[in-house]
């Protein structure tokens, strides 16, 4: 079952790679979330796909008895996600002030838009 | 005395949460703000006057043993690293109540000022690798808002570039932790310190590899550091300077942690590498640096070149070179944000940051003149500032290791550092001015105080260096001996058998 998912974990960085080298800032932040996803789905696979039981430990007992289902990925692609979902909402509210103030999400005219801009000396 | 541990991380996320209840109120803000951040000095002075007394302390929370708690652990390196912290922070609380402006005060800046020192202080102190991912993350999105809080439009510009770059660092940074947790079965730093010799080193190496690279963008090494320059002379120089001195060491921090403790099964590889990462980065960043008119931008470039200084010793890794890296660390913080809240005041004297329009400041500022020579010597390293002494280290390793090349690059990088501060003390100090004007306002005294403070540290770190090499030797000889470091956190018992009951019964078990 690895195997496929190995192959997905592939065509998602790919894809998300490729969208990242795009001029447009938006779609720079589409291949971010691919990306992120791409990673997500690179845990949960890393952690084995098996079906097994929930890991509930019995009354009185330190361990689970039997075999349990690996629930330690879960919790670190949980984690991942709103760690993503975080960074990928700023990113975008950044892309769109970037192109209130700016005028563009093009990268190559963000430079001349600041040098064109009537605070280009503008100094904090 | 286990709270000890994690009480710099606490400190200053209660402050967090107390300042975003008083947002509105100004005054009691920036008292609250410099108040938590002069306690956090104090709780980790303590700290660091504790590691050095017990050695390295381990906290787990929530009482679950390691490998499957959260773990906290301050061997010297984090101790000092905390410390240093707190002072740059404090440093740049004090500036900031003079040069952060009230709508950017009214936006939040201290609350999201006290997060990044969670998140900075997290990441020196997790023991655990997927805690440090969290940590970093809590770091970069306050640093984020921080570097494009106010929103200019220079901001914006420069903000796009740090944030982008730094997303996909943290995502090949994940990445290296799902394929390390898959290979491994545990995430606790100690526990793969033990369990990693047991694997196929080549694997190992491969997935280092990208932790390097990951490391490597937010340590803004050769060729990943051209987010930096680009970003850091953009916002207020309150928050430059502390990103200056900061947020690069956070990640030359997890370069040392983890290529100490973890990738060492092939030292000849990986370290090689690092060796040439560093003097690339020595001589990149201050090539560049020559290039460059505006104050903060050279600055910028220095940067970057001292970071190279720091992976040429990691990469010597020798107990010489890396106490010399610890001891660099702490020089470098200060030397290069005072140099920055230097230029802050220059700034507000002569009005600008380019050095074609400012001079004749050693006629109107003799006293800021002679903070900026402290802190510009310093840096280059000359006698008896707390540069030399830190240079010398290195230089030192590289020679007793018989690397020869990287020895003539490092005295070289230093001969053109003290160029470039020639070039900024020529131009905006010791020429007269010829076209702009002097004093466009007269500063409040309130900036000196840090900057004096800071030329004072380095000073005496120059002329009274014997306590500080002394923590340096202590934390280089805990990174080469590891054992320790796995004893202070797993226990004596544990630390050869490997993990026990708790990772057996999972289904599709360890690889």
């Amino acid at each position: 079952m690895e195997v496929p998912f190995a192959f997905l974990v592939g065509v998602l960085f790919a894809s998300g790679l490729y969208l990242m080298m795009q001029r447009n800032l938006l779609r720079f932040v589409f291949g971010l979330l691919l990306l992120s996803g791409a990673v997500n789905v690179l845990i949960f696979t890393a952690g084995r796909l098996s079906r097994g039981v929930p890991p509930i430990i019995p009354e009185g007992l330190a361990a689970p008895a039997g075999p349990v289902a690996n629930a330690l990925p879960q919790a670190v692609v949980l984690t991942a996600i709103v760690i993503g979902f975080g960074l990928i909402v700023f990113t975008l509210v950044l892309v769109l002030r970037v192109y209130e103030r700016l005028g563009t999400v093009m990268t190559e005219e963000l430079g001349p838009a600041l040098v064109r801009s009537p605070d280009a000396r503008e100094e904090p | 005395m286990s709270a000890l541990v994690v009480l710099p991380v606490v400190v200053p996320l209660l402050a967090a949460a107390v300042l975003l209840l008083f947002r509105g109120q100004r005054e009691f803000q920036r008292v609250l703000a410099t108040g938590a951040t002069a306690l956090l000095l104090v709780v980790s002075a303590v700290l660091l006057a504790q590691v050095s007394a017990q050695g390295i302390l381990a906290v787990q929370l929530g009482g679950w043993q390691a490998p499957f708690g959260i773990t906290f652990v301050a061997d010297h390196l984090s101790a000092i690293m905390v410390l240093i912290t707190a002072v740059m922070a404090l440093a740049s609380a004090v500036y900031a109540l003079v040069d952060i402006d009230p709508e950017r005060e009214a936006s939040g800046f201290h609350p999201l000022f006290q997060v990044l020192l969670v998140g900075i202080n997290g990441a020196f102190l997790t023991g655990d690798l997927f805690n440090l991912f969290v940590w970093f993350e809590v770091m970069l999105i306050a640093s984020f808002v921080l570097l494009t809080l106010g929103s200019s439009r220079a901001q914006l510009e420069g903000g796009i570039k740090y944030v982008s770059v730094n997303l996909v660092a943290s995502m090949l940074f994940l990445t290296a932790i799902g394929l390390l947790y898959g290979f491994t079965g545990t995430l606790n730093m100690a526990d793969l310190a033990v369990v990693l010799p047991e694997h196929d080193a080549g694997l190992v190496t491969t997935i280092a590899m990208l932790f390097m690279v990951a490391f490597g963008i937010k340590a803004a090494v050769f060729p990943l550091f051209f987010w930096l320059p680009a970003s850091y002379h953009t916002p207020p120089i309150a928050i430059s300077a502390f990103f200056a001195g900061m947020l690069t060491k956070v990640g030359v921090y997890a370069l040392i942690r983890t290529f100490t403790l973890l990738f060492v099964a092939d030292v000849g590889y990986t370290h090689t590498i690092l060796l040439w990462i560093g003097g690339l980065t020595m001589v990149t960043g201050v090539l560049t640096a020559a290039a460059q008119n505006d104050i903060r931008k050279i600055l910028s470039f220095h940067i970057v070149s001292q970071i190279g200084y720091l992976i040429v010793a990691l990469a010597l890794y020798t107990p010489l070179a890396l106490a010399g890296a610890v001891f660099y660390l702490v020089h470098v913080i200060i030397a290069k944000a005072n140099l920055f809240l230097i230029a802050g005041i220059t700034r507000r004297l002569s009005g600008s940051f380019d050095l074609r329009h400012i001079g004749g400041l050693f006629q109107h500022a003799p006293f800021l003149s002679v903070l900026f020579l402290i802190s510009a010597l310093g840096l280059a390293g000359i006698p008896p500032l707390s540069g030399f002494w830190a240079k010398l280290l290195v230089i030192a390793a590289a020679l007793e290791a018989a690397q020869w090349w990287v020895t003539g690059v490092a005295l070289a990088v230093g001969l053109l550092t003290l160029f470039s501060m020639t070039k900024i003390w020529q131009y905006a100090f010791w020429s007269p001015l010829t076209n702009g004007v002097v004093l466009a306002q007269r500063p409040s005294r309130l900036l000196y105080a840090p900057t004096i403070a800071l030329a004072l540290l380095i000073l005496l770190l120059g002329l009274w260096s014997e306590p500080l090499i002394a923590l340096s030797d202590a934390a280089a000889a805990e990174l080469l001996d590891p054992s320790r470091y796995v004893q202070a956190v797993l226990g004596p018992a544990t630390s050869d058998v490997g993990l026990g009951a708790g990772h057996a019964p999972v289904a599709g078990g360890r690889p």
